[in-house]
């Protein structure tokens, strides 16, 4: 078994007076790929958005490569240096549920922008860069298009094209087909689905249980304010052993036929 | 009404108008220039999450906004003097009382503009390791600014109009050397409807020319 890249331990979050979940230990070793599902509202977004730091977890660590992210500060919490999230954030991907592409710059600029800022490689490498993810996505005809001419499942596959030119060892995927046409839907999986034959360690929030159970090597379903039920796909989703996760997938498949 | 209208009288004082118009125009630039790029820096300060800063940007704000640039202009020229034993002329006292007037209300669109930029672009600018500063610059302020420019044009014209404010210290502007035309030849109508057209021929290509700025920058819409 090789070293996990990620680990959470005892990560803790709330909103307010509303905890959402606590207690949360995860390991993802190279090529994982972690389906998580819950109803909604159980946290998977925010358990996410937690491993880059966009939520900053009340409790817990987050370990990458083996070393803690931030430090311990003086009133017991963990304290993130900008530095530090800035170079996590550059290991660890995103991809939105909305896309949130840059309006204002076009498809190839939305992909060269963190290579040219936040890596500082020339423009000339950086758009070769950003060429050779567009067309691994498939879009290196839309170059120079802006985003506002594009359809959602084009949006999202620039938003991937953007998280992938940033060499991520980890990716992060944000129910992002749920904001899409039903017949958008496929084209932004399929380039989700070559990315898991690439071998890519993701994580991936969904309500797509079917691709779940063929991408995924590991779900983890969240309920009761934490991890209610873990297993390989077969394990969770075909013989669920605990009663939240069995009435979750039940009425998924309610309108199956 | 059998006025007999002479506008010769005021053209023979084309040259006291044209140094009034430079006057007019060298106050606008540099109240522009200031007043925009202060409304920047406090409309920046009011989101601080350092609450010195953020307190300091709101009482600017609401010192400047809520007082009359007429009194401030005065103020600078007839107090400020006394109070620090500065030497201040026309020309810094209108300075003085136009930027920072129009510092405040710019502050308050540019911190308009930058609130009704969606969350979503500052987590994705985020998420690919920008820096706060970096996503402001890069991703935020170039929507933000986009998305204000017809209040800024707002406020540019009225820079240009409050510029006449200065005449009440004698600075020498169009409206002060309409008033001395005026007092010479006794032909205010005359003066007044010249300076009042003045100031549109000036300011009615100006304004064009941000229509154009605006629908450059439309161009990924």
């Amino acid at each position: 078994m090789t070293d996990p890249i990620l680990q959470l331990r005892g990560l803790e979050k709330s909103f307010g007076d509303m905890q959402v979940f606590k207690n949360v230990d995860l390991d993802v070793a190279p090529g994982d790929r972690i389906a998580i599902l819950g109803a909604s509202g159980s946290g998977k977004s925010t358990l996410l958005r937690c491993i880059n730091v966009l939520e900053t977890p009340d409790a817990g660590d987050i370990r990458v490569g083996g070393k803690p992210v931030g430090a311990v500060g003086s009133n017991g919490r963990v304290r993130y240096s900008e530095r530090e999230l800035c170079a996590l954030r550059q290991r660890v991907g995103m991809v939105f549920q909305q896309f949130n592409l840059f309006p204002h710059m076009t498809v190839k600029q939305n992909v060269t922008e963190g290579l040219r800022t936040v890596k500082g490689i020339a423009s000339a490498k950086a758009d070769e860069r950003a060429l050779k993810e567009l067309s691994r996505v498939g879009l290196a005809d839309k170059a120079e298009t802006y985003p506002s001419r594009l359809s959602g499942g084009q949006k999202q596959r620039v938003a991937i094209a953007r998280a992938l030119a940033m060499d991520p060892e980890i990716l992060l995927f944000d129910e992002p087909t749920s904001a899409l046409d039903p017949a958008l839907v496929g084209e932004v999986l399929s380039v989700i689905e070559q990315l898991a034959n690439e071998g890519r360690t993701m994580l991936l929030v969904t309500h797509e249980i079917g691709f779940a159970y063929h991408m995924a090597t590991k779900i983890v379903f969240l309920a009761e304010g934490g991890i209610y039920e873990m297993g390989t796909p077969d394990a969770v989703l075909k013989n669920p052993q605990k009663p939240l996760t069995q009435a979750f997938l039940a009425e998924h498949q309610r309108f199956h036929f | 009404m059998n006025y007999h209208w002479n506008f010769a009288s005021v053209f023979e004082n084309w040259p006291a108008l044209l140094i009034g118009v430079e006057g007019t125009l060298r106050l606008f630039v540099v109240c522009l220039l200031i007043g925009m790029s202060l409304g920047l820096v406090v409309g920046l300060g009011r989101r601080s999450k350092s609450k010195p800063v953020k307190w300091l940007s709101t009482a600017f704000v609401e010192f400047f906004r809520n007082t009359p640039v007429l009194v401030q202009i005065l103020w600078f020229y007839y107090a400020l003097p006394i109070l620090t034993g500065l030497e201040i002329s026309p020309f810094m006292a209108a300075i003085l009382g136009i930027s920072l007037n129009s510092a405040a209300y710019s502050a308050e669109i540019f911190r308009g503009g930058i609130q009704s930029i969606e969350p979503g672009q500052w987590e994705a600018a985020t998420a690919i390791g920008m820096s706060r500063l970096q996503t402001l610059r890069r991703i935020v302020l170039p929507q933000a600014i986009r998305r204000v420019i017809p209040a800024l044009t707002n406020r540019g014209v009225e820079i240009f109009k409050m510029s006449t404010l200065a005449s009440v210290v004698a600075y020498v502007e169009l409206l002060q050397q309409g008033k001395l035309i005026a007092s010479l030849n006794f032909n205010p109508l005359e003066v007044y409807t010249v300076i009042g057209a003045i100031f549109l021929l000036i300011l009615y290509p100006i304004v064009r020319l941000t229509y154009a700025l605006e629908r450059r920058l439309a161009r990924s819409d």
